[in-house]
């Protein structure tokens, strides 16, 4: 049993967790699936919303070609394989947030078939199998807490292109839900398809749980948990649901399949429906839309604009920069981190690059809850502090004090050398005479170290260090220090 | 000097033209006459005050360069029409006024042409008779008690009653052409493609388009020539080089092949549609036309499939009806309540049979079993078209199984108002042009039609037989205004 391995157990039976995703990626795209209306974030409700969006009499729906690409690109992405022939349906079911009284999606045909992911788990890569990827309208919001007396609707997102993304059942812990997520995420951010975005709602996932004893290779009855939006909640609610399943069966009860809802403010999960009462969602082929067409060039001229992917850029940072695998994979596993990581080495060393960036600077965003793209500290001005430290201006020690002035104003850090006098003492002259003063007033220490007292060697360097006000370049301090005490 | 009402559409073009009528003066004789004829309650929306003045309008900067200029025409009211009440026909949008206007009408006010009002049409384009219209039945000028036929009653009565000098419809399953061969006017389904759906309200989209009805053939192809085009807001539209139909309409017919179905030979055909069909046959052969015996062998199964795959897509499209955004709402306890009320209230029995039938059809556990093996059965008829179009360059076929029926006739009976399609039906399957245009009358007088089917695009050809054959023909309608008080 691996250490990456999740299990519940409950009166010595041992249970692992099945999970599948459906991930609804809203794609990037500056206007909707089927019209022209916009899709920016955030308007004023209604404002973005034209007539095929509303469903008025005798509109029709007309494909948006880059949305299309967009479902394409990310199909590369996750190495599946593209269908030049998908068709869409039409889902049917009234809500009064769904103008049209049915969904365009695609049921039977999807744009792209399987692929996979790849997860970087502690114990080695891990893949994860995609079912499909298909691509579907948005509903628009129904908004219950605003007017006591009714509900009110808004359709900025009706119509809005989403591409549902389906894994196979093939996670075994909130751990790995948690990196394909991100692994999901991080490839659509770098192919430029979805913006990634969970508090926007533009990435949220349908989660489904079973849970069979360790071992045995039928899957258990799984339970659909509806419209999660943070990685956080589908992990509370893939716990919750796993030991719900695990009580049911050790009480000698079966598990029925239905679908659930995650109650954010108890941390529950609970029956929302039944299998019985599913919907008939009596799809059928959208008759307003030819099947959706495109031949090998087309396909060959969106992989021309795929752009280097995580896994591949990991693979490089690996070979070219010597970089562990660990190292790696931090630095790749968001788009910004690696632009970051890319400006600061163009003219840095690679090694101490990695260092700064996944050391102090993953601290201090951290620290203050930021984004890379919102960090205080340039690439420009850390690659100069870097290179300060490269040449031998600045100790390490110090860079970190230059460092964290620069977390507060992002200056120049050759600057702030000079202003500050931070400049490391590196002259062995003016260095042998600090030792000597060192030297000259511990005469009683210099006996007991001649005498053996070896551990009394960092005492030295501290001191000089002191003398120097902390300028004295470490390397030439110990070496005159050495040939001193030694000699 | 001929009766102002009684120039057909391409000479009253022409008069206009020639300065020798105005625009106000035409537009204001079919207003008096349309004003005395609420008897056959044709108009849903009159906008004759709009009419006038922009017949005025016209007359102040006229441009005489237009298709259509000046001409004063009333269109089914399936068509949404900017500003202007759109009501399908049914209480649900009984107070429904679009901000935006279909490409097929817009192409007649591009050419010209002045919006007169909207004609009555059944509900939703579902039915044979105009009688399922929320604003009560359309009455043919033929005969007080007879219907005009459907969906585009109200425009085969306006015109045949001389109401508009012509008009267009919609035809899912003979909508155009049934009413056409009813009233003994001319009627055209453009091959499926040709005329883009953008603003029709929808009955089934696989299967509608918008058609000419008119006097004659050359109005036919006049009006075929404004409306069909190329239309991006239609992924169904087809973007294909569209003939002058008008100009390129021509006589010569010799050499054509044109082919005779057994299976429209149906059981309990009034012996007048079969000795009719034999004289359109008689008609060609003196055309220099060549007649060929073929066999459409799916026919059967046409009208079945046709009514499970009409009222799936009905089904669907009409759930936007829903009280929520426009339209007739009816209060109700909760949204699902409104959504009862609303439907129950809104749509009429015919509108709600279609939906349930579509409704059933495409659940699962019947979908199968019916769509999908509609979906098999439509393949199936297309290629029976196929097949015979490589041997002949059209068909000829009766346009109905029997003349107009009265007023009530058949409400009660679905299925024998459904029988009246057999004919027209297939050809929207096939999604090809068809045709009919008068060839006689029956023992009570009531006009006959006998229609022409097409290949794909085609459409100059079938205009050019039928052109060929209305002057062999020479049908002559005859109402005596008895309508007009």
């Amino acid at each position: 049993m691996s250490k990456d391995q999740y299990i519940i157990e409950k009166n010595e039976n041992k249970y692992e967790v099945i999970i599948g995703l459906e991930v609804h990626a809203q794609v990037l795209s500056e206007s909707k699936l089927f019209s022209t209306s916009a899709t920016k974030f955030g308007s004023e409700p209604n404002t973005q919303v034209s007539l095929v969006d509303a469903a008025f009499p005798g509109m029709l729906p007309v494909i948006n070609e880059f949305c299309i690409r967009q479902a394409v690109k990310t199909g590369i992405g996750l190495n599946a394989i593209i269908n030049k022939k998908s068709i869409f349906d039409r889902k049917n079911y009234f809500y009064a947030d769904l103008p049209q009284g049915y969904q365009i999606s695609q049921y039977k045909d999807p744009i792209v078939g399987e692929g996979t992911v790849v997860l970087d788990l502690p114990s080695g890569p891990k893949t994860i199998g995609i079912e499909r990827l298909h691509l579907e309208q948005d509903a628009g919001k129904s908004i219950h807490d605003v007017d006591p007396g009714s509900t009110l609707v808004d359709l900025n997102r009706s119509g809005v292109a989403l591409m549902e993304i389906v894994s196979k059942p093939d996670l075994r812990s909130p751990e790995e839900v948690n990196l394909y997520i991100k692994k999901l995420r991080s490839i659509m951010r770098y192919l430029g398809t979805c913006d990634g975005n969970m508090q926007e709602g533009s990435l949220r996932a349908d989660v489904n749980v079973s849970v069979r004893k360790l071992g045995s290779d039928k899957l258990g009855t799984r339970c659909e948990i509806k419209n999660v939006n943070s990685i956080k909640f589908m992990q509370m609610a893939i716990e919750y649901e796993a030991n719900r399943q695990v009580e049911l069966l050790e009480e000698g009860n079966v598990v029925d399949q239905e679908t659930r809802l995650f109650d954010t403010k108890k941390n529950q999960t609970r029956s929302m429906r039944s299998k019985e009462d599913a919907h008939d969602y009596r799809y059928f082929p959208d008759p307003d839309l030819l099947p959706l067409v495109f031949d090998n060039q087309f396909i060959e001229n969106i992989k021309k604009e795929i752009p280097e992917l995580p896994d591949q850029k990991k693979n490089r940072f690996i070979e070219k920069f010597k970089l562990s695998p660990y190292e790696a994979t931090i630095l790749v596993s968001d788009l910004d981190t690696s632009k970051f990581f890319e400006k600061v080495i163009e003219k840095s060393d690679v090694k101490l690059s990695a260092n700064w960036i996944t050391g102090e600077l993953f601290a201090l965003l951290n620290e203050n809850n930021l984004e890379i793209n919102e960090s205080p500290i340039s690439p420009e001005n850390l690659s100069k502090l870097i290179n300060l430290i490269s040449d031998g201006t600045i100790s390490g020690k110090i860079a970190k004090t230059i460092f964290e002035i620069m977390s507060k104003e992002d200056k120049d850090p050759n600057i702030i050398v000079d202003e500050k006098g931070l400049k490391q003492e590196s002259d062995p002259k003016a260095l042998e005479d600090l030792i000597q003063k060192v030297l000259s007033s511990n005469k009683d220490k210099v006996n007991e170290y001649k005498s053996g007292k070896d551990k009394l060697f960092g005492f030295f360097v501290g001191q000089v260090m002191k003398e120097s006000k902390g300028k004295g370049n470490p390397q030439i301090i110990n070496k005159i220090l050495k040939e001193k005490l030694n000699g | 000097m001929t009766n102002l009402i009684d120039l057909t559409l391409s000479d009253l073009v022409k008069k206009i033209k020639s300065k020798e009528i105005s625009s106000k003066e035409i537009t204001s004789v079919y207003i008096e006459r349309s004003n005395k004829s609420k008897k056959l309650n044709t108009y849903v929306e009159q906008t004759f005050d709009e009419a006038i003045k922009n017949s005025e309008k016209f007359d102040n900067n006229p441009n005489f360069n237009k298709k259509l200029s000046g001409i004063p025409l009333a269109v089914k009211d399936l068509f949404c029409t900017k500003n202007v009440k759109t009501t399908a026909g049914s209480k649900i949008l009984e107070n429904f006024v679009p901000t935006y206007e279909a490409t097929v009408t817009q192409n007649l006010w591009n050419e010209g042409a002045i919006l007169l009002g909207k004609l009555n049409c059944d509900e939703f384009a579902m039915g044979s008779s105009n009688e399922t219209s929320y604003f009560g039945n359309v009455i043919s000028p033929i005969d007080d008690n007879l219907v005009p036929g459907g969906s585009s009653g109200g425009s085969a009565s306006a015109l045949a009653a001389k109401l508009t000098p012509a008009t267009i419809g919609t035809d899912t399953g003979g909508s155009i052409r049934q009413p056409a061969s009813f009233t003994g006017t001319v009627g055209l389904k453009p091959t499926y493609g040709s005329c883009s759906r953008y603003g029709i309200v929808a009955f089934a989209s696989s299967l509608d388009q918008a058609g000419p009805m008119t006097r004659d053939v050359k109005d036919c192809a006049l009006m075929l020539e404004v409306i069909s085009s190329f239309d991006p807001k239609d992924s169904t539209s087809i973007n294909f080089k569209r003939p002058n139909y008008f100009s390129d309409l021509n006589k010569n017919i010799k050499g054509k092949k044109i082919g005779i179905p057994k299976e429209y030979r149906v059981d309990g055909m009034p012996t007048e549609i079969e000795n009719l069909w034999e004289k359109g046959k008689t008609y060609l052969k003196d055309c220099g036309a060549e007649i060929i015996d073929i066999s459409l062998p799916h026919t059967n199964y046409a009208l079945p499939a046709y009514y499970i795959v009409a009222p799936a897509e009905a089904s669907s499209n009409l759930a936007r009806y829903d009280g929520v955004k426009y339209g007739f709402r009816a209060d109700g306890e909760n949204l699902i309540d409104m959504y009862e009320k609303t439907r129950s209230l809104g749509f009429g029995d015919e509108v709600k049979r279609r939906i349930m039938i579509g409704t059933y059809v495409l659940s699962s556990g019947y979908y199968d079993a019916y769509y999908l093996k509609a979906q098999k059965v439509r393949k199936l008829i297309k290629n029976d078209f196929d097949k015979v179009f490589n041997k002949v360059d059209a068909i000829l076929t009766p346009s109905t199984p029997s003349s107009a029926f009265k007023i009530g006739d058949k409400t009660n009976d679905p299925v024998s108002m459904y029988l009246n399609d057999i004919f027209t039906v297939p050809v929207n399957l096939a999604g090809l042009p068809g045709i009919s245009i008068p060839a006689g009358l029956d023992k009570n007088n009531y006009p006959l039609g006998l229609q022409i089917i097409g290949k794909p695009f085609d459409e100059q050809v079938i205009l050019d037989i039928a052109f060929s054959m209305e002057e062999k023909i020479n049908f002559k309608l005859k109402t005596n205004d008895w309508w007009i008080k």
